[in-house]
Order: C-alpha cells, then sequence, then structure tokens
C-alpha cells in the first residue's frame, strides 16, 4: 500500500515539474505547479508528517505561488518571448546541478548517511518534535535562514523604493 | 473487507450529512441576511415567495439553475469552467476538521465511531488554514479567464488582501495554540471545558481578546465581505471577479463565499468561544439526569455561537462602508499584523511564568 502511495505521487510530481517548464503558457505552468506542491505535501503524509504536509501547502501554495501568479497576470506573458528558450541561463543552472547531483550520488554510494537524531514519530506530536529539534540542534542553522529571508526583504523593499520628492513641511 | 467498506460507508454517511447542514446553512443565510439587511434599514425584505419570504432561496436556486451558463468569447473555457470548483471544494472541505458536538463515540456495528467530528486530525487548524489559502486560486483565476478587465482587477485585488490578511488570521489564532499546547481543534475545544472563563477569550493567563479581535476583522477582510469587499466593489468594479458568470458556476462562487463565513464561523467558535462548551460547567441536561441527551446541548451551543458570528457579518454590511484599496492594505499591515506578533510574545511569556509556578 506504502508503495502504490509512493509511486503515484512520486510519478505525479515528475510529470507535473515537467509540464511546469513545457507548458507556453505561465498560468498553466503555474498551476501544474501547484499540483507538484499537493502531492509532494501528500508524500509527507505518508512519512507521517503532518505538519510540513500542511506548511507546504500553506507557504508554496497558499502564498509563494499566488504572488507568482499575480505577477504572471500583471506581465501578461503570453505575447512575450523574451523569457522563452533561455538554453544559456538553463545550461548556466543545470549544469552545476546535475554535477552535484552526481557527486551526491556517488558519496551515498560510497559511505552511508550519518545518522540523524531520530525522533518516534508514529507515537509523538510530529508539530512537537519538530519545534523540539528545530530549537536545540539546528537552532543556528535556523537563525541564519532567518537572517537570510531579512536580507532579502531588505532587498526588496531598497529596489521597490522610490524617491520621494521633497515636500515643504506643512 | 466488510468492516473497512462499513468504515467507509459510515464515514461517507457523516460526511453526507455535514455536507447536507453546511448546504441548509447557506440557503437560509442567503434568507437571513436580506431579512436582517431589510429590517437594519426599517424595511421588509423579500416577502413575496411564500409567508414571510421564507422560500426565497428556494426560488434564487431554481432561477440560479435554469440560467443560461455563457461562457464569454476570448475566455480561456477550461480556467473559466476550474474556477468555481477551486473556489467551491476548499470552502467545503475545512469541515471535515471542524467538533460540532462533545467528544464522545458511540458502539455501532462494533465499530468506535466519533458522531460529531468527521476527521480528528493532530493538524487540524494547520489543515484549515491550508485549503483556506487554496481557495484564492479559484477567485484569482475565475478573474484570469474570463477575459475582462473589471473581472482580472478583482481576481488581483482579491489576491493580495487573502495574502495580507491569511497572514493575520494565522498568527492571531497562535496565541490559541501557544495556550492549549495542541492543533487539534477536538483537542482545543476540550481544553475549554468547564464555564466561559475558561474560554480562550477569557482565560488565565492571557487572555486571547485582542487575538479574537484580529481574528474576527481578518476572517471578514478574508472572506471577502463588506467593509473589505475590493475584490467585488460594484461600484468600481460591476461585479468584480464574476463579472462574467452566469447560472449555476455563479451559484457556486456564491455558495463558496457563504461557506467561508460559516467556516471561519466556525473556527472563531472552536478557538476562542469553547466551541460546543456551554458558558457555565457541565451541562444543564445532565445536571437534571438526562446525562445520554446533553451533546443536544452542547450542538445547540454551539449553533448558537456560529450563528452569533454569521449575524455580525450582517450587522457590519449594514453598517459600514466600504474601505479604500490604501485603507484595508495600511490597516492590514500597519495596524493588525503588529497587534498579532505582540499577542504571540505577550501570550507566550505569560505561559512560560505561569508554568513556572504551576
Amino acid at each position: 500500500m506504502d508503495h502504490l502511495f509512493f509511486g503515484y505521487f512520486a510519478g505525479v510530481i515528475a510529470l507535473t515539474a515537467v509540464l511546469v517548464v513545457a507548458f507556453r503558457n505561465p498560468v498553466y505552468s503555474a498551476l501544474s505547479l501547484l499540483i507538484m506542491f499537493f502531492h509532494v505535501a501528500g508524500l509527507y503524509v505518508t512519512l507521517h508528517a503532518e505538519f510540513l504536509a500542511a506548511v507546504q501547502v500553506i507557504v508554496y501554495a497558499g502564498a509563494i505561488l499566488v504572488l507568482y501568479l499575480f505577477v504572471v497576470m500583471l506581465l501578461n506573458l503570453k505575447t512575450d518571448d523574451r523569457y522563452h528558450s533561455q538554453w544559456r541561463a538553463a545550461a548556466f543552472v543545470g549544469g552545476p546541478l546535475l554535477i552535484e547531483f552526481l557527486v551526491l550520488l556517488a558519496g551515498s554510494l560510497a559511505a552511508p548517511p550519518a545518522a540523524a537524531p531520530r525522533v518516534d514519530i508514529e507515537t509523538g506530536d510530529n508539530t512537537l518534535a519538530i519545534g523540539e529539534t528545530l530549537f536545540s540542534t539546528y537552532l543556528f542553522p535556523f537563525e541564519v535562514a532567518s537572517l537570510i529571508l531579512l536580507v532579502a526583504m531588505i532587498g526588496a523593499i531598497v529596489l521597490a523604493k522610490r524617491e520621494v520628492p521633497e515636500t515643504p513641511a506643512s | 473487507m466488510t468492516e473497512l467498506s462499513l468504515r467507509l460507508a459510515v464515514s461517507l454517511a457523516q460526511i453526507a450529512a455535514v455536507m447536507g447542514i453546511v448546504m441548509l446553512t447557506v440557503m437560509i443565510l442567503t434568507l437571513a441576511e436580506r431579512k436582517v439587511l431589510g429590517w437594519m434599514q426599517d424595511r421588509m425584505g423579500p416577502m413575496e415567495v411564500g409567508p414571510y419570504g421564507i422560500l426565497q432561496p428556494i426560488a434564487d436556486g431554481l432561477k440560479l439553475f435554469f440560467k443560461e451558463d455563457i461562457v464569454p468569447a476570448g475566455a480561456n473555457k477550461f480556467m473559466f469552467s476550474l474556477a468555481p470548483i477551486l473556489a467551491m471544494v476548499p470552502a467545503m472541505i475545512g469541515f471535515a476538521v471542524i467538533p460540532f458536538g462533545p467528544n464522545e463515540t458511540i458502539q455501532l456495528f462494533g465499530m468506535t465511531i466519533k458522531p460529531f467530528v468527521i476527521s480528528d486530525i493532530n493538524i487540524g487548524v494547520l489543515y484549515i488554514l491550508a485549503f483556506a489559502s487554496i481557495g484564492a486560486y479559484g477567485i484569482i483565476l475565475g478573474g484570469w479567464a474570463s477575459n475582462s478587465k473589471y473581472s482580472l482587477l478583482g481576481g488581483l485585488r482579491s489576491a493580495a488582501q487573502i495574502i495580507s490578511y491569511e497572514l493575520n488570521v494565522g498568527l492571531a489564532i497562535v496565541g490559541v495554540l501557544i495556550m492549549s499546547g495542541s492543533l487539534s481543534l477536538v483537542k482545543i475545544t476540550d481544553a475549554q471545558a468547564g464555564g466561559f472563563w475558561h474560554w480562550y477569550v477569557f482565560a488565565f493567563p492571557a487572555p486571547q481578546i485582542f487575538a479574537f479581535v484580529v481574528y474576527v476583522i481578518s476572517a471578514v477582510a478574508e472572506t471577502n465581505r463588506v467593509p473589505f469587499d475590493l475584490p467585488e466593489a460594484e461600484s468600481e468594479l460591476v461585479a468584480g471577479f464574476f463579472t462574467e458568470y452566469s447560472g449555476m458556476r455563479f451559484a457556486f462562487f456564491f455558495i463558496a463565499e457563504y461557506a467561508n463565513m460559516v467556516l471561519v464561523s466556525c473556527v472563531a467558535a472552536a478557538l476562542f468561544l469553547g466551541g460546543w462548551n456551554a458558558p457555565y460547567p457541565g451541562t444543564i441536561l445532565a445536571h437534571i439526569g438526562l446525562e445520554s441527551f446533553a451533546w443536544i446541548e452542547g450542538v445547540a451551543w454551539f449553533t448558537v455561537k456560529v450563528y452569533g458570528f454569521l449575524f455580525l457579518f450582517f450587522w457590519l454590511r449594514a453598517t459600514l462602508p466600504r474601505l479604500r484599496y490604501d485603507q484595508l492594505m495600511k490597516f492590514g499591515w500597519k495596524v493588525m499584523l503588529p497587534i498579532a506578533l505582540a499577542n504571540i510574545v505577550v501570550t507566550a511569556i505569560a505561559m512560560y511564568i505561569y508554568n513556572q509556578f504551576k
């Protein structure tokens, strides 16, 4: 039964991920990305990580993708061919990713992965487990990640800020 | 195999019952809204169909059912059909985790059944938030697929509004989660038993009264109701994202809006006002010896609380004018968000100190 579900979710994820880049209409791409996010959440549920599944849907499908859709609709990319056939950019991103993937694959074949601290998720509350791990073992990476997000936020504000013309004080 | 199929049958029956009640509530709401608005504005409201117009929802339903289904020229047909479904399904699916009555089990055909909740999952609150955020897609895609400027503007406004206020809804709930230590709506409701001073709006050590106000205002904004109904502002955008819709497709958007109202009212009642718990310890029916009928009182209190919220929605609509768009955004980000964040900090500190001295 588990294998059946995994096969279904993995298959749909792979298919929709390809469709995201294959569709010419960016709104269809966004929709297949939405389906992909849902199936990733489904994969988390089969692993008994319900909290992660819910957060996956709330953050990615509920917030980030809606913003994407927002931008796509405002730009009206349907008639704009500027963003299609970006082979050079694709190679620039895809090349390093492929090498990284191969290195990781070779590494995992050579040595078994270091045992991560295990929590009994079957019996316990997995929200509690994630919270405790995040604020003890992985506290530093967690804080660094939030700092990176803060920097990105400041960057967005700086880019979007307009000079306010000087007005006489009233 | 028979046990599995029996279980499936019971679940389906529960789902059908909840769906039926929700649809019935939506029908009542369409009439109640027009009646309440009428009385508040010193009118009679609908009076033609049946005595005092009580059959009006059936007439409206028949009218919508037999209307011509128009797809505008140049519209994206696939998306145009998909959007109402995407709006309706998330609005309905959230009811799966709402506890409508006492958390008791009954034995039926050798199985244990919880009659008043379809599914008690351990992330109930997050489940509702997740599907509430999916509801935005129906509105955005409906606006985009209509191939109309008004619809598109309505859809985009709605996207921005839902993202902004969803954040506040989520943050307002966090205070309750800190106090209850659980994400399951059933457990949260159970923790509030024993009188109104245990409800999380008033509960010691950190009354969630500010969170409650933030939640209610943000919930009104998230369901696109007056005074936050900018996505369908008829004086500016004809009818917003569903300008081009007619017949049953329009009805889907309409039902989704009302089902969302019922859903946010249920969540508000369960999280802040004790759900099905009566405002006094125990139940009167249990005190006078009718222990097995105590659930009736629980369900009745839940209904009263939910309808109280729904009345508030109508009241706001009759009272307040629509906000301007920049006011809406400023209010969401500069007033609601800081209050919700401050509430989390205060609640966390209060709970920490309380647990130290317990």
